[in-house]
């Protein structure tokens, strides 16, 4: 997991997923700013939507993995103990895949929750 | 030679003090800072599928004092690294490399973060007390 081993995929998928966020999140922060109000049955009934379903999903994917990305960079700088960056490094890709994993089962799960009732 | 707390080679302290310098830092703190937003983001949306209980209370969460100010904070943090992503975009690709276009796009980064973090919490606001 050192930063000198894979530097060409890394940088890449940084710029890749950094553009793939600017319309996923423009997209949410628009929609969010177009609703009524932020009130349960609003927020369910928009995000239910099989385009929000969709949208919220990939955001959520894209998002978790960009910000693994660049905090792996910022432990990679200033964590130089072997053992603290090895372990810290873990870390954030377990709590980036948890984060991930959670967001996407939330949507999926009002997305084909409503659907079916 | 004996180690003398020599100056190391990179003495900061004789850089003039330009715009980019302060962006980018900036832009790997708010990075940082939307981290954690992408964790509020994960809180609203578990909350949003957990059912209107749970829900009400994050949104009390998000809307008293202490929300709000994080929320104004990552609407800054958004819009700035979302600006300032896109010169950085730019540069890749290999345009906005002259001194003055760089240093034009980074104040234009930095004020378009400003007044679209104004624009949007005045929105809010609105929203809110209407």
């Amino acid at each position: 997991m050192g930063s000198a081993k894979s530097g060409t995929g890394h940088w890449r998928a940084q710029r890749v997923s950094a553009l793939a966020l600017i319309p996923l999140a423009l997209w949410f922060l628009l929609s969010l700013l177009a609703l009524r109000s932020l009130d349960y049955a609003v927020a369910r009934a928009w995000l239910a939507r099989p385009v929000s379903v969709l949208l919220a999903s990939l955001l959520i994917v894209v998002l978790a993995y960009h910000s693994y990305l660049g905090t792996k960079v910022v432990v990679e700088d200033y964590v130089h103990a072997p053992g603290a960056k090895l372990l810290s490094l873990i870390a954030l890709r377990f709590l980036h895949v948890l984060a991930g994993g959670a967001g996407l089962l939330a949507i999926l799960h009002i997305g084909i929750g409503t659907a079916a009732s | 030679m004996p180690a003398r707390g020599r100056p190391l080679s990179p003495h900061l302290q004789v850089y003039r003090w330009q715009i980019g310098n302060t962006l980018s830092v900036l832009h790997r703190f708010t990075g940082l800072l939307l981290s954690l937003g992408l964790l509020a983001l994960v809180y609203w949306l578990v909350a949003l599928a957990g059912g209107a209980g749970g829900y009400a209370a994050a949104l009390g969460l998000f809307a008293g004092p202490l929300g709000l100010s994080a929320l104004c904070g990552a609407a800054f943090a958004f819009f700035f690294h979302l600006l300032n992503g896109v010169r950085h975009l730019l540069w890749d690709v290999g345009y906005g490399f002259e001194r003055r276009t760089r240093h034009a796009s980074g104040w234009l980064a930095a004020g378009g973060a400003v007044a679209l973090t104004a624009l949007v919490g005045t929105l809010v606001w609105h929203r809110l007390h209407s």
